[in-house]
């Protein structure tokens, strides 16, 4: 039973790792009917973005330089790197995206794998191949909860990816802005006659995306201390089989279906060999899909390529 | 108005109508003739002028790879291409023009079968003398004619269907898979299948049994998403094909009878550059006979409105049947050639990655053409292969290509263009 409740933290902390990253991909998807590839890549870059900020400070606070405590340095990275991260994701929609918005969106899609492969070599080109450590900024402190062990890196994960993930809700059902985003979401044809701006909306929504890509980076860090190029192609695109199975562009989905993914993944992985973990996985995630068409949660309407 | 635009720019125009002038009257045939001829060139003095030009040896991809590595040779390697290929090619043509356009002629009043197998023959025949001059260039034709293989069959799926399928990859490997065990088991003794069953000589001519049964393999493995299709389009469909790409590559890496994640190795050297080029114009012949029949229009029409297509009584789940597992059939044909080829298969080569490569090409030569998905193919395995000096900095400058392309001309180079044999062995002037 320990080993039971072990595994389901693990597969909390997974599960926020997936559906911090899915949300961005719903979103996307909800107002421009695209989905936006690049994103598992700008994850990994705000991944490095963090470990870049983390490591400055921690040797700035090092030499003495400033004073700064080390949870203050981590707070710091999360903010700075949501900052520049969310800069990224909007600097993609301008170059990337707007452009495409009336082509095919199978174009869209193609543009968005190229700007993944560009970011992922633009960073082999700048830190090469090796591996990075990301910085230890916290102590790690284990509990044992009746034979459970948990520390307290993973508690401060999942609790903050709950909080963002609330903030996110409150931000979309509460403020104006979400207001528009859900409008856009509704109809992007006749909303943006009625004065919504369509291209701030956008920008706005691939910032938010990014911004929580980065916080799942710096936390994949936090977790398992290494950082490499092709990080974002392996959990990219599972976050954004997460977003699918949640119904596209349902944001609740999207959380709900992050985390039933890395709870099908750790669980699988309990009961058989670690090998047959994708096989198993995708073959559950598959047969969902053939029974539900639509996603988890979403709306079953006719889906086709504006060709 | 094309008139115009051509003749408000005189410096450039007055080239262009030179250049037309020049090249009108040479038919497809003359081409290839000159490109005969550039050939047989360079086998017999390609070394000598190479020498001249003081290059250290003929530059075997026109030259790109030697440009990047030693700039200071770029005028030699320049001269090499102009002295060797595109004089001949252009004088070879052009003198021969006005016999050639007779023999064309002639030739065209005949069935059209008879046309075009004689100019097959003289592309083969060129390139063959034009590989002959080293392995490397062997391997790069024979993976660039498999690019086409792959290319055509997945616009099949995603340009005529119109269907977003991620699991091209897939079938290939179940293609490679499925053709690679076939001639092992049969022909070769190895340590994992054991003593070969049939003597080993009647491998080549039972190569094509290996293929078709690859490819049958995959076309049963399509079933996993041509069924799913019935119910759901567009992004949905995209995920189960992108959930069968893992799962096959997974299945593979997990089963220990073909080598897990090591990979199945020893496949017999079958396929040769002949055979590599036969498959490949069948490939080419068969997909646009198809994409031109009753069949092939009824794709369109379901890309283009599902439920108007069945109220013109088309069997829409028939079509999407056919064309997911006819796509399927040939990429796993493709994928036994290339085990052949390469003779050794991981499952780790057929991965995102190659999905990146194959929609690139799909999408860049152009969506709903033949002609587009040649193009495509060539045009990305050449670039690809001239830029490998350069290493990481190709990969940023192959993706802003194509984005600059998806930006210009979202639907691809040649899109939704007919690609009409007959028109391209007619005779000029």
């Amino acid at each position: 039973m320990t080993f039971f409740f072990q595994n389901v933290v693990n597969a909390l902390q997974y599960g926020s790792f997936y559906a911090l990253i899915a949300l961005g991909y719903s979103m996307v998807y909800s107002i421009l009917m695209l989905f936006n590839f690049a994103h598992g890549d700008i994850f990994m870059t705000g991944a490095y973005i963090g470990f870049g900020v983390a490591t400055g400070l921690t040797v700035l606070a090092a030499a003495g330089t400033i004073v700064l405590p080390n949870w203050l340095i981590l707070v710091l990275t999360i903010l700075i790197a949501m900052f520049l991260t969310s800069m990224l994701g909007m600097l993609v929609e301008r170059l990337g995206y707007r452009p495409l918005r009336d082509a095919p969106r199978a174009s869209a899609a193609i543009t968005g794998m190229m700007i993944g492969l560009i970011l992922e070599y633009g960073n082999l080109l700048l830190l090469g191949p090796q591996r990075r450590s990301f910085p230890r900024l916290i102590q790690t402190v284990t509990y044992d909860v009746g034979g459970v062990i948990l520390t307290n890196k993973k508690i401060m994960i999942v609790a903050v990816s709950m909080v963002l993930m609330y903030a996110l809700h409150l931000f979309i059902s509460r403020t104006r802005w979400g207001l528009a985003m859900r409008a856009m979401a509704f109809d992007h044809v006749v909303v943006p006659l009625m004065g919504v701006p369509i291209n701030t909306i956008a920008r706005l929504t691939f910032a938010l995306g990014s911004a929580l890509a980065a916080v799942a980076g710096i936390f994949f860090g936090l977790a398992y201390p290494v950082l490499d190029p092709y990080m974002g192609i392996v959990f990219g695109w599972k976050a954004f089989v997460a977003a699918i199975l949640g119904g596209r562009g349902s944001v609740m989905g999207a959380t709900i279906a992050g985390f039933m993914l890395g709870f099908i993944e750790i669980f699988v992985a309990m009961v058989f060999p670690s090998t047959l973990r994708d096989l198993i996985a995708y073959s559950i995630i598959l047969g969902i899909l053939v029974f539900r068409p639509h996603g988890l949660f979403g709306e079953a309407y006719s889906a086709r390529l504006r060709l | 108005m094309a008139n115009d635009m051509l003749s408000g720019t005189p410096p450039a125009g007055a080239l262009r109508s030179s250049w037309r002038r020049l090249t009108a009257p040479v038919p497809l045939m003359g081409w290839l003739l000159g490109s005969l001829g550039a050939a047989l060139l360079e086998l017999a003095a390609g070394g000598a002028v190479a020498g001249l030009l003081g290059l250290d040896k003929i530059p075997l991809l026109f030259g790109f790879l030697i440009a990047f590595k030693q700039p200071l040779a770029i005028p030699g390697v320049l001269a090499y291409d102009i002295l060797v290929y595109l004089l001949p090619v252009l004088l070879v043509g052009r003198l021969s023009a006005p016999p050639v356009n007779r023999l064309v002629a002639a030739l065209y009043r005949l069935p059209l079968v008879v046309s075009v197998l004689v100019h097959l023959g003289l592309l083969y025949a060129a390139l063959h003398l034009w590989s002959g001059v080293s392995d490397y260039r062997v391997l790069m034709l024979n993976l660039m004619l498999i690019a086409i293989m792959l290319t055509l069959s997945l616009n099949l799926i995603n340009g005529y269907m119109g269907e977003f399928s991620c699991s091209h990859p897939g079938f290939m490997a179940l293609g490679a898979y499925a053709a690679s065990i076939f001639s092992l088991v049969l022909f070769v003794d190895d340590r994992i299948f054991g003593q070969a069953l049939l003597p080993a000589a009647a491998g080549p001519w039972l190569f094509p049994v290996a293929l078709v049964a690859g490819g049958a393999m995959a076309a049963v493995g399509a079933l996993v998403i041509a069924i799913p299709s019935f119910r759901t389009r567009g992004d949905y469909l995209a995920i189960i094909s992108l959930a069968f790409l893992f799962i096959v590559k997974s299945m593979i890496e997990n089963l220990e009878l073909v080598g897990g994640p090591r990979g199945l190795g020893g496949q017999p050297g079958y396929a040769g550059l002949t055979t590599v080029f036969i498959w490949c114009v069948l490939c080419i012949w068969i997909i646009n006979n198809f994409v031109r029949s009753t069949l092939g229009k009824a794709l369109n029409a379901v890309r283009d409105d599902e439920l108007a297509a069945e109220a013109m009584t088309i069997d829409t789940r028939r079509t999407k049947m056919t064309a997911f597992m006819f796509g399927a059939f040939w990429a796993g044909i493709a994928g036994g050639l290339y085990a052949h080829v390469l003779q050794h298969v991981t499952p780790a080569s057929f991965d995102l990655r190659m999905l990146a490569e194959m929609l690139a090409m799909v999408y860049f030569g152009g969506l709903n053409s033949v002609y587009g998905s040649i193009v495509g193919a060539l045009s990305l395995s050449v670039l690809s292969e001239a830029l490998r000096p350069l290493e990481l900095i190709k990969w940023i400058f192959i993706p802003l290509l194509l984005i600059l392309v998806m930006i210009f001309r979202p639907r691809g180079l040649i899109a939704f263009k007919e690609f009409n044999v007959r028109d391209i062995v007619k005779p000029k002037a």
